[in-house]
């Protein structure tokens, strides 16, 4: 059924959407793996999104291998999918498989992650915005400090990669004007929980813990750890020492209803939400989206319901 | 080894490096040799350096024994994964901290078996043989959390990583027990002599009446279980299992303080208190890397060059220059080994 509706698109090459608009969408998704908490809730999350809208999503496991994406791929425009959602692992070498994609009119949307091709050669790509999420973090802490001196202490993610790059560039920029905030130590905790609790302890000797006032992580499973080395020096994490991160998972969650933990912003798992819109709107009218689709970037404070959001993200495989 | 100032004179090398790198520690942040009591646990950048080198020390201990039988273990840092796995799964289950902690050395002593079959009854080459397991270990620690980060709120457990035993944290106290026995094991028997003859003349050994499959396979078996220890202790010092990071690139930082031990990697003589020595001496690094405050860009060249710098000097060409240049001071230097130990071959 799917098959013919493609060949029908390429029949009718500029209206793709008149053949398809009252049949069941099949949609490819090559994922990159499970490496990470999030990236199996992602892979949760667009299943159910799916389900939700009756699509009947056709899901392949990368195992972090290119090659593997893109012989994904290729299946999928052999069997002639609708659509296909694809989180790259890398960002080259994708050219040759996306014009495929293109000459079969199949669309391609990339999520999380964009890719170096020409931007014709993919309907859009949802990401999140790294250094948005920075600055909400900066600009959060800086409204609660409110003009207060601060000494802040950083726990970088991995050296040099860009999640780690943009946040802390974004962060910087949250608090730039606010001469009261200052960055006093900086270091990598490799997104790790272990290393986030060993370098928290080297802050806080090299620091003493009453001249740190705030601590801002890159990631919440380094904030998780180093909330342990705060609590094994004697201070009240998120009361002695404020402490601000990124992700949203659920442990974060736990952490700021248990007022461990003052502010995550979120990295919403839910990227095929937005990318199925978009990629619905297009098959049934064509309409053209944006070559950019960011993704919220939700700040949680003890003001939210942590805990029923807590009960609802551990089902998503965290 | 007859000789009374034998040991001192073995470790001489390990103890001034030691003091050297402790030195720069004290240079970068002045404080650094300050230790408090606060909060019913002893507190300070030392009892940290002894604390966070638990890991890496646990794993020497093992690591030292295989690398004397000619071997090596890559596989140590992925049964840590396996090991607190299985030991979070075990209490996450409703069951007490003694049986995880049995659990996880059963697991991480399976491992040790499985290498030790390989190596000495399949005579594959150790190297590829641990490869297996270091490769497919994290997908088996993956497979016991479900791909999450495993938490547990057990206090017996979470004790043996962040808990303290009359103020010096738990870890200290159990590689340096770990470390006492096992010396006492291998030097107080034969046992010692039989490993390093393994590692010297495998063949000859054999010949000579010792039961080189047996005590292969138990030097694995004993490197598995001090990789599930080490496993448990990180797994309990975070209050949860983290089968992607827990005990990522750790055997190389064992088989590195192994030869900062100045232990040759072609087997043979070697010192389970040196390697606990460089254990410290890489920890006493990474220390001085976090307290300096420089950008974490530079994290991994510093230790580099410094590591670099311990290992020339280790070097025998380095040490019998030492030498010469002491022989023809006109100092009457005994006419002994060098420092730096020459390994029989």
């Amino acid at each position: 059924m799917t098959f013919k509706a493609t060949l029908l698109a390429g029949a009718v090459a500029l209206a793709p959407m008149a053949a398809v608009a009252d049949d069941d969408l099949t949609i490819g998704f090559s994922q990159i793996g499970s490496e990470s908490g999030w990236r199996a809730a992602e892979t949760t999350v667009t299943r159910q999104q799916a389900e939700a809208r009756g699509i009947d999503l056709k899901f392949a496991d990368a195992q972090q291998k290119q090659e593997n994406q893109i012989k994904a791929i290729r299946s999928f425009i052999a069997q002639g999918v609708d659509g296909i959602l694809l989180a790259p692992v890398v960002a080259t070498g994708w050219d040759d498989v996306l014009e495929e994609a293109q000459d079969a009119e199949i669309p391609v949307i990339l999520m999380d992650r964009t890719v170096d091709a020409d931007e014709s050669l993919y309907l859009t790509a949802v990401t999140s915005d790294l250094v948005h999420e920075g600055q909400v973090a900066g600009e959060w802490l800086a409204k609660e400090m409110d003009g207060q001196p601060c000494r802040i202490v950083e726990l970088q993610g991995t050296t040099g990669s860009s999640p780690a790059i943009d946040r802390k560039a974004g962060f910087e920029q949250g608090i730039e004007g606010h001469d009261n905030l200052e960055i006093v130590r900086s270091q990598t905790g490799d997104f790790t929980r272990s290393q986030g609790k060993v370098v928290m302890e080297s802050f806080l000797k090299a620091e003493g813990g009453a001249n740190i006032c705030a601590l801002y992580a890159h990631n919440d499973d380094m904030a998780v750890g180093a909330i342990q080395a705060i609590k094994e020096a004697g201070l009240v994490p998120g009361k002695d020492i404020r402490i601000v991160a990124i992700d949203a998972v659920p442990d974060a969650h736990l952490a700021i209803a248990n007022g461990e933990m003052n502010a995550t912003i979120e990295l919403t798992p839910n990227m095929a939400g937005p990318a199925l819109d978009a990629l619905e709107a297009y098959l049934q009218s064509g309409t053209q989206p944006a070559k950019w689709i960011q993704t919220e970037s939700r700040l949680y404070t003890a003001a939210d319901d942590n805990m029923a959001v807590y009960e609802e993200k551990k089902s998503l495989g965290y | 080894m007859a000789a009374p100032h034998a040991p001192l004179r073995r470790l001489a090398p390990q103890i001034i490096i030691l003091a050297a790198v402790l030195a720069l520690n004290l240079a970068v942040f002045p404080d650094f040799f300050r230790i408090e009591f606060q909060n019913g646990r002893l507190f300070g950048n030392l009892i940290d350096v002894l604390n966070r080198g638990a890991p890496t020390a646990l794993l020497a201990i093992g690591m030292t024994l295989v690398i004397a039988t000619r071997g090596i273990d890559l596989s140590v840092g992925a049964v840590m994964a396996i090991a607190g796995a299985v030991a979070a799964k075990i209490v996450v289950d409703g069951h007490g901290w003694g049986t995880a902690l049995l659990g996880a050395l059963a697991a991480g002593g399976a491992c040790g078996l499985w290498n030790g079959v390989l190596v000495a009854w399949l005579r594959i080459q150790p190297i590829v043989a641990t490869l297996v397991l270091m490769v497919a270990g994290r997908g088996v620690a993956q497979l016991v959390t479900e791909g999450t980060i495993l938490t547990f709120l057990n206090e017996g457990l979470i004790h043996l990583g962040a808990g303290t035993i009359l103020g010096m944290p738990t870890p200290v106290v159990i590689w340096i027990a770990l470390g006492a026995g096992v010396t006492w094991a291998v030097r107080r028997t034969a046992l010692g002599l039989l490993i390093e003859a393994i590692g010297i003349n495998e063949s000859a050994s054999r010949l000579a009446g010792i039961n080189a499959k047996v005590l292969l396979t138990c030097v694995y078996l004993v490197s598995g279980l001090c990789a599930a220890l080490a496993g448990v202790i990180v797994a309990a010092d975070i209050k949860g299992a983290d089968a992607n990071n827990a005990g990522l690139w750790l055997e190389l930082d064992a088989i590195l303080a192994v030869v900062i031990g100045g232990n040759s990697l072609l087997g043979g003589r070697f010192s389970i208190t040196a390697s606990l020595l460089g254990a410290l001496i890489i920890q006493s690094v990474n220390s001085a890397i976090l307290l300096s405050g420089m950008p974490p860009e530079f994290n991994l060249v510093i230790k580099a060059l410094i590591i670099l710098v311990i290992l020339v000097i280790q070097s025998p060409r380095i040490g019998h220059w030492l030498y010469i240049l002491r022989a023809s001071g006109g100092d009457p230097a005994p006419r002994r080994k060098t420092p730096v130990k020459e390994t029989a071959r």
